[in-house]
């Protein structure tokens, strides 16, 4: 607290026996005060402007068509740039697709790099783990696809499929699952493993059965949050994983539509149509976003331990 | 004692009877067998992340050095990108500098943005409004990069326009602010203002966490000498979470320097007749844009390895930058215990 500077003795008049005059404010430093105040809640509302700004524009833009039922059922197949109609089923539905292939690989993997942070790890290895889980949290999307071509296709000579996408995908998903894990695992008390271990139970069993279940909902939320942020990357859906107007689900051949690359694919057009469908396809991932965002948020507020 | 930055509740902290932490090392394990399969199998997961960062770079490199090694002009000094053809000549120059100046203006919006509603959402704002404000920032980071980008250039772009001549009206006579004759919507400075968006929601949250985990007798000892809600703040919650606003601004410069699509959306390329000036009203392309761009002519070895010594680049760029950051809060913890 060596830092504390204030000028309050001063700044006081010498104070009679009758009367003290206690730290009154010196009018300068009430402006400045109540001037920070200002700028503060400003700050607030400055920030929150793009965000209504952008909702408000999607919305009104897109929200048209989502009200539609083909939206929700009919692909893009034979619709060109200057026709109305259909939907963008094929799209959710390769997105969708994607993410929970991308769930399926890194939340093992991540949840298990967290139970060694915290359970096991000590030493050397695991700050490297804890510092290479940071550098992954900022590895930009474009420098995991890059990687993955590199991989995937310059090196082992595959085709681009979206499973590479997925393989991408991974990379970025891992670290928030690893970190969001981490922090619940160690929000459980101590007091339960050594009660588990008083008794007598390995510690693989007390970290299965009793440490993982105590910190389940709490895991959940950081893999929905995980997906949510890699469910709106399309730097490594650019690289690896072209566009097609039609539903697809062959994972290792051929292309598959997502949202991301429909809107990439029609954004340079001028045609009405094609504008709308945009706007639409943009409200749809950023509903699908939200809604995982929100569920995570939901299901965390059940959670046995609490920060 | 900051429990959950460290991540260990006091309990943790405190000694166990032969003197070492309760949780340490290894020793509730039995040694049979599920112990040491389960053990192993999360060592192997940890031992993965290691090898994938490892991976990542080692491949970038593999495939970035025979085309380098084809390069007839100096790679980190060109302003060309001609990665093609018998003699390929391409350097980085241009990009690293697009990506340098768009990275900047975002941080010099957002730091100071970011670290104000930080401030609001800890120590200004009524309790009620906390849990909603915090989540309506956090809510921007939930918006895709490539809503941004194609909401910048539909709507809010034209709205940077009259900024833009203003400014280059009044400060035209710095190079920097040159009016280079490009739409408002595609220059280098709406790229930076649309990351300052993207990077704030990153920003706020880290710093909001920090802001939080100042002693309740820091602020009160503050207060009670007489100081100002805003002299407190002053001189209790900014000196102890300096370093927790300087490691956020690191994970918010890191965000800017690798955003891809938002900024492929926006900025055009340079103009091939005026071409590259100190202005940051001109066009560019940053190392994200520029790859992403070509992702539709990786067809030759030479050509790929070329956008993939760029990206390089990027990785070794994003690289320092989280590398810095992670030190930063380190020391901060070596520092609250």
């Amino acid at each position: 607290m060596s830092t504390v500077q204030l000028d309050v003795t001063s700044q006081a008049p010498p104070a009679s026996p009758m009367r003290p005059e206690l730290a009154s404010k010196s009018s300068s430093r009430a402006t400045k005060d109540l001037l920070a105040r200002v700028v503060m809640w400003a700050a607030f509302f400055i920030a929150v402007v793009p965000l209504v700004w952008i909702l408000g524009s999607v919305i009104i833009k897109g929200g048209q068509m989502l009200l539609e039922s083909q939206w929700w059922t009919n692909s893009q197949a034979g619709i060109t740039p200057r026709r109305v109609g259909g939907g963008a089923a094929h799209a959710i539905q390769g997105t969708i697709y994607m993410a929970l292939v991308t769930a399926a690989m890194s939340v093992p993997i991540g949840v298990l790099t967290a139970v060694y942070l915290v359970e096991y790890g000590r030493g050397r290895l695991a700050r490297l783990v804890s510092f290479m889980v940071d550098i992954l949290t900022g590895i930009p999307s474009i420098v995991a696809a890059l990687f993955i071509y590199a991989l995937w296709v310059s090196t082992i000579g595959l085709q681009r499929v979206p499973f590479a996408v997925t393989l991408a995908l991974v990379i970025l998903m891992i670290p928030t699952v690893v970190r969001s894990t981490e922090e619940m695992l160690k929000l459980v008390p101590n007091e339960l493993r050594e009660a588990s271990y008083a008794l007598g139970v390995p510690k693989w069993k007390t970290i299965m059965k009793v440490v993982l279940p105590t910190a389940f909902s709490g895991i959940i939320t950081g893999i929905l949050l995980g997906l949510a942020r890699v469910m709106g990357e399309t730097a490594p859906l650019i690289i690896l994983g072209p566009y097609t107007k039609v539903i697809a689900s062959d994972l290792f051949g051929g292309l598959m539509a997502t949202l991301p690359t429909m809107i990439n694919n029609d954004r340079g057009e001028n045609l009405q149509p094609a504008v709308d469908r945009v706007w639409a396809a943009a409200l749809t991932l950023i509903l699908l976003i939200f809604v995982l965002n929100l569920l995570g948020r939901f299901i965390g507020r059940f959670s046995k331990v609490k920060a | 004692m900051t429990p959950t930055i460290t991540g260990r509740s006091t309990v943790d902290e405190l000694p166990g009877p032969d003197g070492r932490s309760p949780l340490s090392g290894d020793r509730a394990s039995t040694g049979r067998l599920g112990d040491r399969v389960f053990g192993g199998l999360a060592k192997g997961a940890g031992i993965l992340v290691v090898g994938i960062v490892a991976l990542v770079g080692t491949f970038l490199v593999i495939q970035a050095v025979p085309a380098l090694l084809n390069n007839n002009v100096n790679f980190l000094t060109s302003r060309e990108w001609v990665p093609s053809g018998t003699e390929p000549r391409f350097g980085i120059l241009d990009m690293f500098w697009a990506t340098t100046v768009t990275s900047i203006i975002a941080m010099v919006i957002a730091v100071p943005l970011g670290v104000a509603v930080a401030l609001f959402i800890t120590q200004y704002a009524p309790g009620w409004l906390r849990g909603p404000a915090a989540a309506t920032i956090d809510l921007l980071a939930a918006v895709p990069s490539i809503v941004y980008g194609f909401w910048g250039l539909t709507i809010a772009g034209q709205f940077f326009t009259p900024v833009q001549h203003a400014l280059s009206k009044v400060f035209g006579w710095i190079p920097v602010f040159d009016d280079a004759g490009f739409s408002a919507k595609s220059t280098l400075a709406f790229a930076g203002v649309i990351l300052a968006i993207m990077v704030l929601p990153i920003i706020t949250a880290i710093s909001r966490e920090v802001f939080q985990q100042v002693p309740t007798a820091h602020k009160e000892g503050a207060l009670a000498l007489g100081a100002t809600h805003w002299e407190m703040i002053r001189t209790a919650v900014l000196p102890f979470g300096k370093p927790g606003i300087i490691s956020a601004s690191m994970l918010g410069l890191g965000r800017a320097l690798g955003e891809t699509l938002a900024v492929v959306i926006l900025l055009s390329g340079l103009n091939s007749t005026a071409g590259w000036s100190w202005s940051v009203f001109n066009g560019g392309s940053t190392f994200a844009s520029k790859i992403a761009g070509g992702a539709s002519e990786f067809d030759t070895p030479q050509k790929t390895g070329a956008y993939i010594a760029a990206g390089l680049v990027l990785f070794v760029l994003t690289f320092a930058v989280n590398a810095v950051a992670r030190i930063v809060i380190e020391r901060r913890k070596a520092f609250s215990e």
